[in-house]
């Protein structure tokens, strides 16, 4: 009893020199439309503890990281297994960065969906898309410090994207790695991004939005009819808060307070069982046994880079981003007013759904990577027995030279080997003798022309083995002029021997 | 106190102090963006590419295509390993060689060489090249990146030192035309 009033007290002396009391409980207790009071509206407090939880961890990490191309990669190696508990720090940091991504575009999605961008909260969308932005940017320069061998390559691929501006190409790509070539310098400038640039940025863009939700008042749970008008929306939404309203605190803040606690355990029981990433291995650049792979939310793009062909690949690289960040920003303009409901939204709706089943599609792939030939397919995968049972010594040599010239890097063979190109099992049914001669010698199609490194008894043999390659019961594909050319020859022959 | 023309002391003073900050802050960005823009204006000093030995003749054997590392001409004490740059050396016949970057001319990922089918491949988005550095199949627009070179003492020396990328080739790496 003594204590909490003496707690009081100090309160009281404190508030009496900083006065801030009121106008805190003030904000907290601003009424909020009922309805917002959901399960639906607690991403963005979520996206704002996961941040701090990247803050706290962030300055962990920094306490024994050291941002120096020489060093950083054996100080990850001590921080995973040296230092107590190192790895799980790293772990909450790596997952949390995960979560917060995850987190910002459900935000962003369930802002969409009910119409919270429009008249009057435009500026808050926009500094929303900043966030994302700034968020991004955060986890690339945060997988450029875990620096390691997709650190250092993924590097590569940044600076060969910035290269492609025209004009300026090579002034950003020195600007970027802060030299001719990705080094110390490099590190350095991404740690200075990472720890101080971005963060600063995010705290300020973080700050206005949290600001103007609390100036505007949160979006009301969009109805079916209610359409938003600049003329009569903000007394509309005065009085449906102040018939309808309850106080944030404590009838709507309870479920952001349940939910933010259920992330950051989901992101420690990530980091306890699945552990912090990587490093892989380190980062120089001599050893070049690698696959570079971007973490998880860039791996859409790392899909993408491959598809594109050739001719469309810097203007989609330069242009993309810009039309797509462009169209962010004028969506509530664009669309200030009118209906807030996902039920009158269609194209929204089909808009959301076509980038959703893109972007996990382009993710799917990229986890697979079909694009990319499997090096060791030629002396790991063994053509399975079924493709040489009953072949001819010719056919089998044929064989021998599919596997040696490395074909089955690109090829399968009873779902082994590479998937860059079509899979050979039925290729006999597809293509004739003398088109399987074209296509090996010529290549084509994206594939590379083997004219060169194969001798004309090692097209035979591969052709007499590609032949055999159709299912049972199927015949080979078989030029039709040519058997009537041959008809014709033994036709004639018999009649020249009379 | 009003001055003619309605110029009091105080708005004087005010228009001074901006003003006079205005200046400090030209004086102040002058260096910083001199200092930022350091790694754009530091490439026209000397030794920034340089001829750099990739090893004696005997180790790339004709009508091979080595693997050849180098140190970078120009290296700070942090950059640690990554400042050694991988290249491939091929002998074409045994006068005639041709110096490849590691960097796929695509995205610039390592390409590996498969002295078996003869091609250099890249691991990232399958572009695949010719043993002469040309395009063989996939993203790249381009054959490989080329650096010049010279023998010299029998020392096989390159003209080295920045990264090649697409964009900007460098103009240390020649392009190779890609034969059809």
């Amino acid at each position: 009893m003594r204590l909490t009033k003496s707690i009081g007290a100090i309160g009281e002396w404190l508030d009496a020199r900083v006065q801030l009391a009121a106008t805190i409980r003030e904000t907290v207790e601003h009424p909020v439309p009922r309805e917002t009071a959901s399960w639906f509206y607690v991403f963005g407090s979520a996206a704002f503890v996961v941040f701090l939880l990247q803050i706290v961890t962030g300055i962990l990490l920094a306490l024994i990281y050291v941002p120096s191309a020489g060093e950083a990669w054996n100080s990850l190696q001590i921080l995973n297994h040296q230092i107590a508990l190192g790895w799980f720090i790293r772990g909450l940091h790596g997952w949390g960065s995960n979560f917060m991504i995850a987190i910002v575009l459900i935000h962003m999605v369930q802002v969409f969906l009910f119409g919270a961008y429009k008249y009057p909260r435009e500026l808050t969308w926009i500094v929303g898309v900043f966030l994302l932005l700034v968020t991004l940017g955060m986890a690339f320069s945060g997988q450029v410090l875990r620096f390691d061998q997709d650190a250092y390559w993924g590097l590569g691929i940044g600076a060969s994207i910035a290269s492609r501006v025209p004009l300026m190409g090579h002034f950003i790509v020195n600007l970027m790695l802060g030299g001719p070539i990705i080094a110390g310098a490099t590190l350095s400038r991404f740690f200075a991004l990472h720890v101080f640039v971005i963060p600063g940025l995010l705290i300020a863009f973080v700050g206005v939005h949290i600001l103007m939700v609390l100036k505007l008042g949160i979006n009301e749970w969009p109805m079916p009819g209610r359409v938003v008008r600049k003329a009569t929306y903000i007394k509309e939404y005065h009085e449906l808060t102040k018939k309808d309203g309850v106080p944030f605190f404590p009838s709507a803040i309870w479920k952001d307070l349940i939910f933010s606690a259920f992330i950051l355990l989901s992101i420690a029981v990530c980091a306890a069982y699945f552990g912090p990433f990587g490093p892989s291995g380190p980062p120089d650049p001599t050893i070049i046994q690698t696959a570079p792979r971007p973490d998880f939310f860039f791996l859409w793009l790392y899909a993408v880079l491959s598809f594109l062909p050739p001719s469309m690949e810097t203007p989609a690289l330069l242009i993309g981003p810009v039309v797509g960040i462009l169209g962010l920003l004028l969506l509530p303009f664009v669309f200030g007013e009118g209906e807030k409901s996902w039920k009158r939204r269609p194209i929204a709706v089909l808009t959301i759904l076509l980038v959703a089943v893109a972007l996990g599609t382009f993710t799917r792939l990229a986890v697979h990577t079909p694009w990319s030939p499997i090096m060791d397919a030629w002396s790991g995968d063994p053509i399975p027995a079924e493709f040489l049972h009953g072949r001819s010594a010719l056919e089998r040599q044929g064989a021998l030279v599919f596997q040696v010239k490395q074909c089955h890097n690109c090829h399968s063979l009873g779902e082994q080997g590479g998937k860059r190109g079509p899979a050979l099992d039925a290729v006999a049914v597809r293509l004739t003798q003398d088109q399987l001669i074209r296509q090996v010698i010529q290549g084509g199609g994206n594939m590379p022309a083997y004219g060169k490194n194969l001798s004309p008894a090692e097209t035979t043999a591969l052709v007499a083995f590609l032949e055999t390659l159709h299912p049972a019961g199927q015949s080979p594909a078989r030029d039709a002029s040519r058997a009537v050319a041959l008809g014709a020859v033994a036709g004639v022959e018999p009649a020249t021997n009379q | 106190m009003s001055l003619t023309g309605g110029v009091t002391r105080r708005d004087l003073f005010l228009k001074v102090g901006i003003f006079l900050n205005g200046i400090v802050g030209v004086i102040l960005a002058v260096p910083i963006v001199r200092y930022l823009l350091s790694p754009v204006s530091r490439e026209r000093k000397p030794g920034y590419e340089s001829w750099i030995a990739l090893g004696g003749l005997e180790q790339f054997p004709s009508g091979e295509t080595r693997l050849a590392t180098y140190r970078n001409p120009v290296a700070d004490p942090s950059d640690g390993e990554t400042a050694d740059i991988a290249c491939w050396v091929r002998n074409v016949n045994g006068q005639t060689f041709q110096v490849f970057a590691i960097n796929c001319a695509h995205l610039g990922c390592p390409v590996r060489w498969f002295p078996q089918s003869n091609l250099f491949m890249c691991p990232c988005h399958g572009g695949a090249y010719y043993q002469d550095g040309s395009r063989a199949s996939g993203p790249p627009e381009r054959g490989l990146f080329e650096y010049e070179y010279r023998i010299e003492g029998g020392k096989l020396l390159i003209r080295a030192g920045e990264m090649p990328t697409p964009g900007q080739a460098s103009n240390l790496v020649r392009e190779i035309r890609t034969c059809v």
